[in-house]
């Protein structure tokens, strides 16, 4: 018994790493998504397609694949390296970060895209027919109805990335999941490791999907 | 002054409207009424350009109205819309606000006290501070007057105004725009309330496929009509 716990122990302090990640990658996320989805809905087709191909490529290729590319095949082939420590951690937390955050932008587009459109027409022609340039329609009067639509959408996004970052323990991140495997590694306590993980993100995540059950609840009923 | 010319308008091949010419002078009341489907709707929308016109021209007190002034068109010629579109994520003041404050750069103080004078004169000065969500319909499109005339606009566009209205909300909208009429505001009205239409209105349109079939006075079209077409509608809907 002593040993499981232990294990958690042990998975608990990759938590805040974790945590760390998917909250800044969905924040990256949402504003180059919300980008994406202005880019997916402009009259210029070459925008359009350049939002295309973005998502078609992340979408079409897994996030481990991504992350080695950025974590390791950029700086070979541009010849750079990341910084050794930011804030005292190692520096593989930064191509990490991006690249989670781009991955969920691609994902997250298609969800802000859906929730500017399901902003009746009409209140768009309305704003225009007062005088307001595109840009004050999108700003004034979609953007915050369609933010209202896509926050649970947003939250489900965060349960998401905190269960996508354990591929980050391929690229040196000390996540959850590489502090169980580190300790696994010196121990050989491969069961307790791993379930130790196993139960620290379920403790992340099924409050999570409560709390987002929740604000979906209260605005449904706030929003008509 | 507003003015068009040879006014049309095509989806593909067909033809919702074409070659609406005419004018309205300044106080004026235009209503315009037609069958389902005649392209009343679509005239209005191609004077503000909210709808791209095909062929024809439309001057605002002799200013050609174009893409590069349409903007500043609009702000002089306002419009009311069947579905009210009020704006969700706003309160009722601050739907009425919104236009002065965004997009004529009037301070929020200056435009919270129009917005109350006006919200006075619709009758609503109680409703200032709550969701537009919570209003009935007759409300709703009493706010939507209210956001059109905070512009200070020369002309307002009705489209279908009470069309969407339970029957007996029609009355306190149609009064609010009596009240308009009688101040001098010059209207153009798409319109299926006849009896309104006759009382308010300096001159008629009946379109009907995609032009003006006929055009008078209130006596003239809804008195002693010429067209055959004309007749027959009236019949029906009188």
């Amino acid at each position: 018994m002593g040993t499981y716990l232990e294990g958690i122990l042990v998975a608990l302090k990759g938590v805040p790493m974790t945590l760390a990640v998917a909250i800044i990658a969905v924040a990256i996320g949402f504003c180059v998504g919300l980008l994406l989805a202005l880019m997916k809905l402009s009259k210029k087709k070459i925008l359009r397609a350049i939002s295309n191909v973005y998502v078609e490529i992340i979408r079409g290729t897994p996030l481990l694949v991504q992350a080695l590319i950025f974590a390791y095949g950029l700086p070979q082939v541009f010849g750079f390296h990341y910084p050794r420590y930011v804030f005292g951690i190692s520096g593989l937390i930064i191509p990490a970060i991006i690249v989670c955050g781009f991955n969920s932008a691609a994902y997250m587009a298609e969800v802000i895209r859906g929730g500017i459109q399901a902003v009746p027409k009409g209140q768009r022609e309305a704003a225009l027919a007062l005088g307001m340039s595109r840009i004050q329609v999108m700003k004034l009067v979609v953007i915050p109805q369609a933010f209202k639509i896509v926050v649970p959408s947003l939250g489900n996004e965060v349960i998401t990335m905190i269960k996508e970052t354990s591929v980050l323990s391929y690229v040196g991140v000390v996540e959850i999941l590489r502090q169980a495997a580190l300790w696994n590694a010196s121990t050989f306590e491969t069961f307790p490791a791993y379930v130790g993980a196993a139960i620290v993100y379920l403790c992340l995540t099924i409050p999570l999907s409560r709390l987002v059950k929740l604000i979906e609840v209260k605005l449904a009923g706030g929003v008509k | 002054m507003l003015e068009f010319k040879n006014m049309g308008k095509t989806f593909g091949d067909l033809h919702v409207i074409s070659g609406v010419t005419g004018r309205v002078d300044d106080g004026e009341v235009l209503s315009i009424i037609g069958p389902s489907g005649a392209g009343k709707s679509t005239f209005l929308r191609c004077l503000n350009l909210l709808e791209e016109p095909t062929e024809g021209e439309t001057f605002i007190d002799g200013e050609k109205i174009t893409h590069e002034n349409i903007v500043e068109v609009r702000e002089k010629m306002t419009m009311v819309f069947q579905n009210f579109d009020l704006f969700n994520n706003m309160n009722v003041l601050k739907n009425i606000t919104i236009g002065p404050t965004a997009v004529k750069g009037i301070s929020k103080a200056e435009a919270e006290a129009k917005a109350m004078k006006l919200l006075e004169r619709v009758g609503l000065a109680d409703k200032a501070h709550v969701h537009v969500s919570s209003l009935s319909g007759g409300q709703k499109q009493r706010v939507a007057i209210a956001r059109a005339l905070a512009m200070d606009p020369e002309i307002i566009l009705f489209d279908e105004p009470t069309s969407a209205l339970d029957p007996e909300m029609v009355g306190e909208v149609l009064d609010v725009m009596k009240s308009l009429a009688d101040d001098g505001l010059t209207m153009i009205i798409v319109t299926h309330e006849m009896a309104f239409a006759k009382e308010v209105s300096d001159q008629i349109f009946f379109m009907a496929e995609g032009g003006i079939l006929e055009r008078g006075t209130p006596d003239e079209i809804f008195n002693h009509p010429k067209e055959e077409r004309t007749k027959q509608f009236l019949e029906k809907v009188l």
